[in-house]
């Protein structure tokens, strides 16, 4: 995976921002402090923000200028935003069925396809957001903070779920966070992001 | 009840129900529209299809009578009688309860997250989807309550009414036409029955409407 984010700009509220990165390991975390505009720039990258200016390329092809439903990016938002008046069930295969059966196996998420949303726990939340966004094979998948509102406890659980997740279906993944230990513990790059700048990019 | 009860009440209701369906899919688009989008003349619209709240129901009914009436738009054109006929009656239940659709549909429509649908998106649902799988059913409950408003408010009709479609016994006198009938004959006992039947609906619509929009909070708050 390459994915070419080109002078793409954006004024928000208190500065500007303005992007140029390639990313092109397996995963990168989107590393900052809170509003730096890490949210912003996938939102960008999903297409549910337009910038002012500038490209974004994934693999060669543009798609900047495709509507969100053609960029084939898988996009999990850190409220999970799972569709409150369907099963478990529907919001994993909302966006398709092929072989989401190996999904549902690695994720463990099962014995939860009956269910309503709201009988959901924060972690349970996180894996079925995950799930709906890799039945649809994206190109590449964007997690912004899934540790955010999980049990102290329960983050270690995401973690290896995540590793799991990238050792069956080897999605490039960027991972926004601003905790270094999960940047250390599944990320192979790290781009700093501040006031809506890249200010560092390095291996992990 | 007697047999001119029945017919009267069968009337009202057929006619109300058939109005609260017809203004349904533009009253959606107007809602949906003024819900999710900025656009040009959005203020005059919006003004627009608020008036027959604050117009005198009179001056709506004139207005109609001028646009359906034998030299209006709709009769050189297409050649359909309306004036004082039930699809008058209708066309005044239409345009009365109309703006009572809007709102409560837009509202619902406000409500629904716009994360939700932005999400669908990217999961690859063109817009056509998105609506009918995301928008509308999570706005359901609100619209529906608003069907319910429009279809009271449909059957208390009045003003307008009585000048487009008269108030013609056996044809287009309805629940409320009637009840000012027969006070103006002095047959009160009979307004009196006809009167428990309209609160009795009238109830029974609002009662319905705001359990539909009790849930919606509840559910939102779980």
């Amino acid at each position: 995976m390459t994915l070419v984010v080109r002078d793409l700009a954006l004024p928000l509220s208190d500065f500007t921002l303005e992007v140029s990165v390639t990313l092109s390991r397996g995963t990168t975390a989107l590393y900052g402090p809170s509003g730096a505009g890490k949210t912003t720039l996938l939102e960008l990258i999903a297409g549910i923000r337009r910038p002012q200016s500038g490209s974004i390329e994934l693999d060669g092809r543009v798609i900047s200028d495709l509507p969100p439903r053609l960029r084939r990016v898988g996009y999990v938002p850190q409220d999970d935003a799972l569709f409150p008046h369907l099963s478990v069930r529907q919001n994993v295969f909302y966006g398709g069925a092929a072989k989401s059966g190996d999904i549902v196996d690695v994720l463990e998420i099962g014995p939860l396809l009956h269910r309503g949303v709201q009988q959901l726990s924060g972690g349970e939340r996180k894996r079925v957001a995950l799930a709906r966004a890799l039945v649809t094979r994206p190109d590449v998948l964007l997690l912004d903070e899934p540790l955010a509102g999980v049990d102290l406890a329960l983050r270690d659980r995401v973690l290896e779920y995540l590793v799991r997740v990238h050792e069956e279906f080897p999605v490039p993944t960027v991972y926004v966070t601003h905790h270094l230990q999960e940047v250390e513990a599944i990320c192979e790059e790290m781009v700093v992001l501040e006031r809506g700048r890249v200010v560092e990019q390095r291996k992990v | 009840m007697t047999g001119e009860e029945l017919q009267i009440l069968g009337l009202t209701l057929r006619t109300a129900a058939l109005s609260t369906l017809l203004i349904l899919p533009p009253a959606l688009a107007i809602a949906w529209l003024l819900a999710r989008y900025r656009w040009p003349g959005k203020s005059i619209v919006e003004t627009l299809v608020a008036l027959p709240l604050v117009m005198p129901p009179v001056a709506t009914g004139l207005i109609l009578l001028q646009l359906l009436g034998r030299r209006g738009w709709l009769h050189r054109t297409f050649g359909i009688d309306v004036v004082f006929t039930w699809r008058a009656v209708v066309a005044a239940m239409m345009v009365m309860s109309f703006p009572l659709l809007v709102r409560a549909a837009r509202v619902a429509f406000e409500e629904v997250n716009p994360r939700l649908e932005q999400i669908a998106r990217t999961l690859g649902s063109g817009n056509a989807r998105v609506f009918l799988t995301i928008t509308l059913p999570l706005a359901a409950r609100g619209i529906v309550s608003g069907m319910l408003l429009a279809f009271a408010r449909a059957i208390g009709e009045f003003g307008a009414t009585i000048l487009v479609a008269g108030n013609i016994p056996g044809r287009t006198s309805t629940l409320s036409l009637a009840i000012y009938n027969l006070v103006q004959l002095g047959r009160d006992d009979e307004a009196f029955r006809l009167l428990a039947i309209a609160v009795a609906i009238a109830f029974l619509a609002v009662w319905t409407s705001e359990a539909f929009l009790r849930r919606t909070h509840d559910a939102r708050r779980s």
